[in-house]
């Protein structure tokens, strides 16, 4: 792309594989896995994410100048928030079932640590246009755990993908059987346990 | 009345645990649960937090911001539940405050010992998770201060049992790619299974 600097491409790709912020810097695990029983709401989350993400970090980094330091938490949850609260209330108007189904989870995007994270590490040292950026990877990196762990559940769990029927009926009438284990929560940490252990031994990635 | 109370704790503590089933507070969790004492001091100020913060938040809600909530100001119609993210949060942040401040002028041996940990929690979604589920769920105000103790509990025994768990895992000889993150997040999982067990218990 050449529209994008070099240094500007790379603050938009390297959270998204090697400095992912689930398995890399542990960042933002809470909503991480409640949403993932179906790829559709975890898709609608990676949506919202990204555009909290995105956006707050945009905000805040126009506004670096301006934030006196001592107050800079509370002037970040307050931008936070704000994006939260308009997001949700899209969320009610237009796809209101997933939002029933998403729950506290869309308002829980406040206190997740990727936003707060980034705002603090990235958006406070950096111009707009950069930030942007850095939150859109960061919420691409974060989506893409999302999705990847969604599709094991949806299919192990209930078979489909995507609410399509992929497990022929010609296996259930065989005795084949759903694993109800990985609609429930265990089955989520076990397999976001092996997606990071997958990704850590490809990226050669070794914590301290 | 009483058995009502006792059997939401105790669903709140270990049928619904609000790590093990619900996911809350997990960056907390993965990043304290190294050392023993620091998960007891931490998971200490979690308990005592939540159990200010739900009924705070359940007046705040059921007197200013729920539909109708304003009735007693002349204005009937009036529907601010669109603010209860940023209200919570508002509450939260300024009750963290309050309560550090409280500790250090009066128990400074537990101000002391919790140290760092007091201002983490502000950011905790399990503290705006427990408020959030209590407006869902339309608790009474009783409800919400057994149910935002039992939380704290629950979110408590998680993470004492799971720094143990670590503290045994030293000595173990884990794959190098699965050490640290994945190694804990596998482990969460069988903590969780093994919660699982208690699914179904009604008092």
């Amino acid at each position: 792309m050449s529209i994008l600097s070099k240094k500007s491409k790379l603050a938009l790709t390297d959270p998204m594989i090697s400095n992912n912020p689930i398995s890399v810097q542990i960042l933002g695990i809470c909503s991480a896995l409640a949403v993932t029983v179906k790829m559709e709401t975890a898709i609608v989350m990676t949506l919202a994410v990204m555009f909290v993400l995105s956006m707050s970090n945009t905000v805040i980094a126009a506004l670096r100048k301006f934030i006196p330091n001592r107050v800079r938490i509370i002037v970040m949850l307050t931008v936070i928030a704000s994006l939260v609260i308009v997001t949700d209330q899209i969320l009610k108007a237009y796809v209101y079932d997933i939002s029933k189904q998403l729950s506290v989870f869309v308002g829980l995007i406040i206190t997740n640590c990727i936003v707060m994270g980034r705002a603090e590490a990235f958006a406070m040292q950096n111009p707009p246009g950069k930030a942007f950026l850095d939150g859109l990877g960061n919420a691409t990196g974060y989506g893409i755990y999302l999705i990847a762990v969604s599709i094991f559940r949806e299919l192990l769990g209930s078979g489909t993908f995507l609410n399509m029927q992929i497990i022929p009926q010609s296996f259930y009438d065989s005795g084949y059987l759903n694993a109800g284990l990985f609609v429930l929560s265990p089955g989520a940490f076990i397999i976001l346990g092996l997606i990071i252990w997958f990704q850590r031994s490809t990226t050669k990635y070794e914590e301290a | 009345m009483l058995e009502h109370y006792l059997s939401l704790v105790i669903k709140s503590i270990f049928v619904e645990n609000i790590l093990l089933s619900y996911f809350l507070g997990m960056c907390s969790f993965l990043a304290i649960s190294k050392k023993v004492e620091t998960s007891i001091g931490l998971g200490l100020a979690v308990v005592f937090v939540l159990t200010i913060t739900a009924p705070v938040n359940w007046a705040l809600h059921h007197y200013f911001l729920e539909e109708g909530a304003l009735a007693w100001a002349g204005l009937p119609d009036v529907d601010l539940s669109y603010l209860n993210f940023i209200a919570f949060i508002a509450v939260i942040a300024a009750m963290v405050q309050l309560v550090e401040m409280v500790l250090d002028r009066f128990f400074p041996g537990l101000y002391q010992s919790l140290g760092i940990f007091l201002p983490l929690i502000a950011v905790n979604c399990a503290i705006l998770g427990g408020s959030l589920f209590l407006v869902e769920r339309q608790y009474t105000f009783g409800e919400s201060t057994v149910y935002g103790f039992g939380a704290g509990m629950g979110w408590f025994l998680a993470i004492t049992s799971m720094a143990a768990i670590r503290h045994k895992l030293r000595y173990a000889d884990v794959p190098k790619g699965l050490r640290g993150l994945g190694i804990t997040m596998l482990l969460t999982g069988l903590l969780s299974m093994a919660f699982m067990a208690f699914s179904g218990i009604d008092l």
